[in-house]
């Protein structure tokens, strides 16, 4: 099962290869993570999507590196998580119409047109860009990158806090 | 105006400020400025012969001393030296500094003459490492580094500085606070769980407390004990715990695990409640953790949350200093006002396993020489007055086995990593962090051949520890499980039993050389190196090659099967 965790640290260099130097020695698989700067500029958070059951322990280790500062575990459905991916559809002239009038209902945006290609920018949750995905799939789904999940609690909700001390 | 200085006096200078008596290192290119400001301070440098014996020097001196133990090295090959003791020291988390030379910033990344990506290698083997890029940081990294490395779980730090930012000026200033925001490690037991432990205490009655090495580390030893006392409980001491708790005190059953004795084994087995401090459910004490321990609650109180769970789910977990939770579970005792119950039935059980199943072995006096015998005769020689100090293997786990520890900071060995080659340099680190202490590593053959060169740095630096060589002429521990596991298919373990000529290479390093070949030639050659206080004394002991340690729990194997003898195995 895939679980989202919040993970800041100090905005240090090396802190990022710390994370993952972690994850990949205690043999903990990262299925995304997300980097990025804070309101606070001496912080940065990470989101990082894990697989497996061992929450508790990849808390703890997290914790464990001198420049994690806090960590949280978000709870199925207590944050908005949005994921962002760029993809390039095969679109020769006589499918475009279909396929832009398609990518419209998920609100993906054109934002590159060369040959028989388009690419869109779409956003959402990772439901929805698999949706997408599966959607675009007949026509030639040609190449895609995605920015990892991002995640913050939903205002009011019930934060799962790492009940481990920090 | 502030202080001008270069970043090498100002590196120098934040260690006199630790308190920093001495540092064992091996200088090199990019450390090259380091080395000259320590030319006029007080700080003693040890040259070591290679920088691994640099640093398990320092993790000896800090086992010894309870200080942070300080290694220098250069950039590259210096640093690349420098990993296996600085993971030997994370595994037995000891609190160790290492410095290590860099190139110049500019020429980092560039595959520059002795460049390693020293911060990368080391980053999982260190509690923390830093690489310095600008030289008003020296005074606060070196700081939160000896900060880092003793508070908390104690453990190896590694501060990285390039050749120009240790050659450039700086401003001089005293280190402010420290600044880590992620970095609170708990002191105090949250009192829920203390209180709820020692219900758990009360209601036991077959309890054990599992001593781990943390119980050293923290200085909590007297705290055990009194701890021990009050809840009427037995007290098995790990292999990085021997001498938290006297092994003449009535309430010691000795070392758990694959090579522990079938009393401290079968405690654990038959417990209801093991009361673990400062250990960590290692693979050699738990065996098959499915088995594990089958019918006990468990308390873990350990400063290091990740430990707690991390192999078996406690039913008391309490985060602390083992020092501050063994007062506050005395406290708490002692508020109850209760009388810790006797617990008879327990303690007669014990009793009976320890009369039916000592440790035992069986010198003959004209056969060859038994390793126990060696070591129970330094043990007696010294009146048990020593720091022992141990390689990896069967020597190791007969000295554990049957020295009898008194006193906390009296062994030293590689338990987490099992680095062979260990004992040499540890023995030198910890005697010249405790000069008035008869140091006496107990090394086999196949370790001291690893790392016996710096027997050189002992005897130019006046360092004289003592060294007994249990010769069996193979690695002993290797040929054991050959024997045991593989039909006695003796793969790569011959040693050879004439060279080197162990006597003539002491000799040859300064040391005095000496020989014993049979029983009766023990304790006289014993006697004569206790005689020397000037040089270091390597006596080799020409011991039985086919003599085993057991018990012995085979690996993965269930602690509920203890095997005592080969005639178990059959």
């Amino acid at each position: 099962m895939n679980h989202i965790i919040s993970v800041l640290v100090e905005n240090k260099p090396g802190v990022l290869a710390r994370v993952s130097s972690m994850f990949a020695r205690r043999g903990f698989n990262i299925h995304s993570l997300a980097v990025g700067p804070t309101v606070d500029p001496t912080l940065s958070r990470m989101t990082v999507v894990v697989d497996g059951p061992e929450m508790e322990q990849i808390i703890k280790q997290l914790y464990k590196l001198v420049n994690t500062v806090k960590v949280t575990e978000h709870a199925p459905g207590a944050a908005i998580e949005r994921e962002i991916m760029l993809v390039r559809i095969s679109a020769p002239a006589e499918q475009r119409p279909q396929i832009v009038e398609a990518a419209a209902l998920f609100e993906a945006k054109p934002t590159d047109m060369s040959g028989d290609e388009i690419m869109f920018e779409v956003s959402g949750t990772p439901d929805r860009l698999r949706t997408f995905l599966e959607m675009m799939h007949p026509y030639g789904v040609i190449d895609l990158v995605k920015s990892g999940r991002i995640a913050l609690p939903k205002s009011g909700a019930r934060r799962q806090r790492a009940k481990v001390a920090s | 105006m502030a202080e001008r200085l270069s970043g090498a006096q100002a590196l120098i200078r934040s260690l006199e400020n630790e308190g920093v008596e001495v540092v064992f290192g091996v200088p090199g290119g990019a450390i090259l400025p380091a080395y000259d400001p320590i030319l006029d301070s007080p700080i003693r440098h040890v040259l070591a012969r290679h920088e691994q014996g640099a640093g398990h020097m320092a993790s000896g001196y800090a086992h010894a001393t309870g200080r942070v133990g300080v290694c220098i090295a250069t950039s590259g090959p210096g640093a690349t030296n420098l990993i296996t003791p600085l993971q030997d020291a994370h595994m037995d988390s000891s609190p160790v500094v290492a410095i290590t030379g860099q190139v110049a910033t500019h020429a980092i990344g560039n595959d520059a003459f002795q460049e390693a990506h020293t911060w990368g290698i080391s980053m999982p083997c260190t509690k923390h490492n830093y690489l310095v890029t600008d030289g008003n940081d020296i005074p606060d990294v070196i700081r939160e580094a000896f900060h880092l490395a003793s508070t908390g779980r104690p453990g190896p730090v590694l501060v990285d500085l390039p050749k120009n930012i240790l050659a450039a000026e700086m401003d001089w200033h005293r280190p402010g606070q420290s600044h880590l925001p992620g970095y609170k490690p708990s002191i105090k037991g949250h009192p829920l769980q203390v209180r709820a432990a020692m219900d758990l205490i009360s209601d036991s009655e077959r309890p054990v407390i599992y001593a781990g090495g943390g119980i050293i580390r923290a200085d909590a030893t007297d705290e055990l004990r009194q701890f021990a006392e009050r809840v009427n409980a037995p007290v098995v001491t790990t292999l990085m715990a021997r001498g938290a708790i006297p092994d003449s005190h009535e309430l010691t059953l000795g070392m758990p695990g694959m090579h522990g004795n079938y009393t401290a084994i079968t405690s654990m087995q038959r417990a209801d409640l093991l009361v673990a401090i400062g250990a960590r459910f290692d693979d050699r004490v738990t065996g098959d953790p499915g088995t594990f321990a089958p019918l006990a609650k468990i308390i873990h109180a350990d400063v290091d949350p990740a430990e707690i769970g991390k192999v078996r789910t406690p039913d008391v977990p309490i985060v602390g200093d083992a020092k501050a939770i063994l007062n506050q579970l005395i406290a708490e005792f002692d508020k109850r006002g209760a009388v810790a119950a006797p617990r008879r039935q327990w303690f007669d059980t014990i009793r009976a396993w320890q009369a039916e199943h000592p440790l035992a072995y069986d010198q003959d006096a004209d056969g060859p020489i038994k390793q126990q015998y060696v070591i129970e005769e330094i043990n007696r020689l010294t009146g048990g007055d020593a720091i022992v100090v141990a390689g990896v293997g069967q020597h190791q786990m007969w000295a554990s086995q049957f020295w009898k520890f008194e006193r906390p900071r009296t062994w030293i060995n590689s338990g987490g990593l099992g680095t062979m080659g260990y004992a040499v340099p540890a023995a030198v680190g910890a005697k010249a962090g405790m000069p008035d202490e008869i140091v006496f590593a107990i090394d086999g053959d196949g370790c001291f051949q690893m790392t016996l060169q710096e027997l050189i740095t002992a005897a130019v630096e006046k360092i004289p520890v003592k060294i007994a060589v249990m010769n069996n002429t193979n690695l002993g521990m290797v040929r054991q499980w050959q024997k045991l596991f593989y039909g006695e298919r003796y793969s790569a373990i011959d040693l050879t039993d004439h060279t080197p000529d162990y006597v003539k290479l002491a000799e040859a390093m300064g040391c005095v050389g000496l020989r014993a070949e049979t029983p009766a030639e023990v304790a006289p050659a014993i006697e004569k190196a206790l005689a020397v206080d000037d040089q270091p004394v390597v006596v080799e002991f020409k011991c039985d090659p086919e003599e085993m340690v057991f018990p012995m729990i085979p690996a993965g194997g269930s602690n509920d099967n203890v095997v005592l003898g080969p005639e178990d195995l059959a």
